[in-house]
């Protein structure tokens, strides 16, 4: 375990550390100490390693990932994990607003609650919160899954393309153009595993899938393979 | 951006270092907002005192001679406490209009900060390391504070542009956003006869809280009719003589934070704030919901 105190050396001291890593490379477990809160911890990082940050950070930690899991030992500022590419997430506590916000691919986990705006544009992400999503969440949600095991807030899934929403609680309300669905074998299966990659114990089958009505943007039956 | 910091204490014997846990909070926020800072202290209650903190572009001519002019003027006992461009005048409670009237007329060039029983508003043009260094802001005790670091958007940069505002007797609101509806808000202000000072949007949001509270609202009441009459983005701090409240608007773009302990009640735009302080490691940690009115009281 390489242990880094961004307190003592800084930011950008810890990037370069961090981005030095290569696919082989062998110094795969980190631990960033003294994290107070910054912004941009472990951002851009694109090697098979994992990095635990001991305590809660700011804004945009885990942005851009790549391959890399992260493990935040604490609460999550707002924009984690924006725009994240593969790898994982993992937060211990509550996440603020626009959690995983644009983000691609790869996983995020939220043992708490995520605030709101939750997975807002998500392109391909899977998010799985333990706890409740604020309001807006999955706001233009284009592809993915966004697991809710509490309550969703106001206007879940406004305006969303072909992400799907799964929420176990109540739903306070749902966002233009998007509505409840049938759970099929394939979205339980789906579900399941999502669940399970989470290390949450909640049965598939308590859930409500939310996606697009298809009434707002121009959805062709041709382009399907495409989401 | 803005950075808003506030601490309101349940355990006295924080109270002598209330300045300093301030600034320390504040000046981390620095780098949300460097054009002004300021900071709302609420400090000791001495029995039929009242505080007119006022603000001077000219100090050393404004406060010559204030002190001895002022007693004579309202025929009562008034100390003077200088601090760089402001001043603390000490002075009897029922002789607070008649001071404010006299000043209008003797010092022109002044401008009230805040006016209490208990309340000192310190604010200036600056960085908060700066400003707390001139006003000795980590020397105030006190049993709640509010501070600010500015980065203006609807009115210009000046000492009067800067947060805290405050429009009523040991009343302060900060803000942390940009109202929509403040010119028209403003309008209806000065025909119920609540005058505010400045272009700025916050004051007429103070001026609002003070009028609903003039009408028989509780603070908790009035944060709460805000959240149909303020159109924009806000997240508010305010402070009475005795209580600390915390309110955002329904869409809640702008960051807030809150820790509770046994010792305290705090608030940070960002989780960074609250790092030095005392307990923070096992305190309760988490984000104001939106459209929702938090309140704690002495």
């Amino acid at each position: 375990m390489q242990t880094f105190d961004l307190g003592e050396k800084g930011l950008r001291a810890m990037h370069e550390e961090l981005h030095a890593q290569t696919q082989s490379t062998n110094e795969t477990a980190w631990e960033i100490v003294n994290p107070k809160g910054s912004h941009a911890i472990a951002v851009g990082l694109d090697a098979p390693i994992e990095v635990t940050v001991r305590g809660s950070t700011g804004y945009y930690c885990g942005g851009m990932n790549k391959q890399a899991t992260i493990n935040i030992d604490g609460s999550a500022g707002p924009g984690t994990g924006e725009n994240m590419m593969s790898g994982k997430i993992i937060i211990e506590g509550d996440a603020s607003q626009y959690l995983g916000a644009t983000a691609h691919g790869g996983l995020i986990v939220v043992k708490g609650n995520a605030a709101s705006r939750c997975g807002i544009s998500m392109k391909g992400v899977d998010i799985v919160v333990h706890g409740n999503v604020g309001h807006m969440s999955a706001f233009m949600g284009q592809s993915g899954n966004l697991v809710v095991c509490g309550d969703a807030g106001e206007a879940l899934g406004d305006s969303c393309y072909e992400a799907r929403f799964f929420v176990r609680g109540e739903v306070k309300s749902l966002g233009a153009d998007c509505e409840k669905k049938e759970m099929r074998a394939e979205h339980i299966a789906l579900l399941k595993g999502l669940l399970e990659e989470a290390g949450c114990d909640a049965k598939p089958e308590e859930f409500t899938r939310y996606g697009s009505a298809r009434q707002l943007y121009n959805f062709d039956i041709d382009n399907a393979g495409a989401y | 951006m803005c950075g808003i910091v506030g601490l309101f204490l349940k355990d006295k014997s924080l109270e002598p270092k209330l300045g300093e846990m301030l600034t320390e909070m504040l000046i981390t926020m620095t780098d949300r907002g460097p054009d002004s800072a300021g900071i709302a202290v609420y400090g000791a209650d001495h029995d039929g005192r009242a505080k007119l903190t006022i603000q001077s572009a000219t100090p050393e001519t404004s406060y010559a001679g204030l002190e001895v002019e002022l007693s004579g003027r309202i025929g009562a006992e008034v100390s003077l406490r200088v601090k760089d461009t402001h001043a603390v005048i000490d002075l009897p409670e029922d002789k607070m209009l008649e001071a404010r009237t006299a000043l209008k007329e003797m010092r022109p060039e002044t401008r009230v900060m805040s006016a209490g029983e208990v309340i000192e508003i310190y604010k200036e043009v600056g960085l908060p390391g700066d400003v707390a260094e001139r006003f000795d802001i980590p020397q105030l005790t006190g049993s709640h504070g509010i501070g600010h670091t500015r980065m203006a958007t609807e009115s210009a940069v000046t000492t009067l542009g800067a947060h805290p505002f405050s429009t009523g007797a040991d009343q302060c609101l900060v803000h942390n956003g940009s109202l929509s509806n403040h010119n028209s808000l403003r309008r209806t202000l000065a025909r119920e006869g609540v005058m505010t000072e400045t272009e700025n949007d916050t004051e007429v949001a103070a001026a609002y809280l003070t009028w609903k509270m003039q009408n028989g609202h509780s603070l908790g009441e009035a944060l709460e009719a805000g959240i149909d009459d303020l159109d924009g983005f806000y997240t508010f701090v305010v402070g009475t003589k005795d209580g600390f409240g915390v309110v955002r608007d329904p869409i809640a773009c702008k960051p807030a934070v809150m820790a509770e302990t046994d010792q305290y009640v705090a608030f940070g735009s960002e989780y960074r704030a609250l790092v030095s302080l005392p307990g923070i490691e096992d305190a309760r940690v988490w984000e104001p919901e939106p459209a929702t009115v938090y309140f704690w009281k002495h």
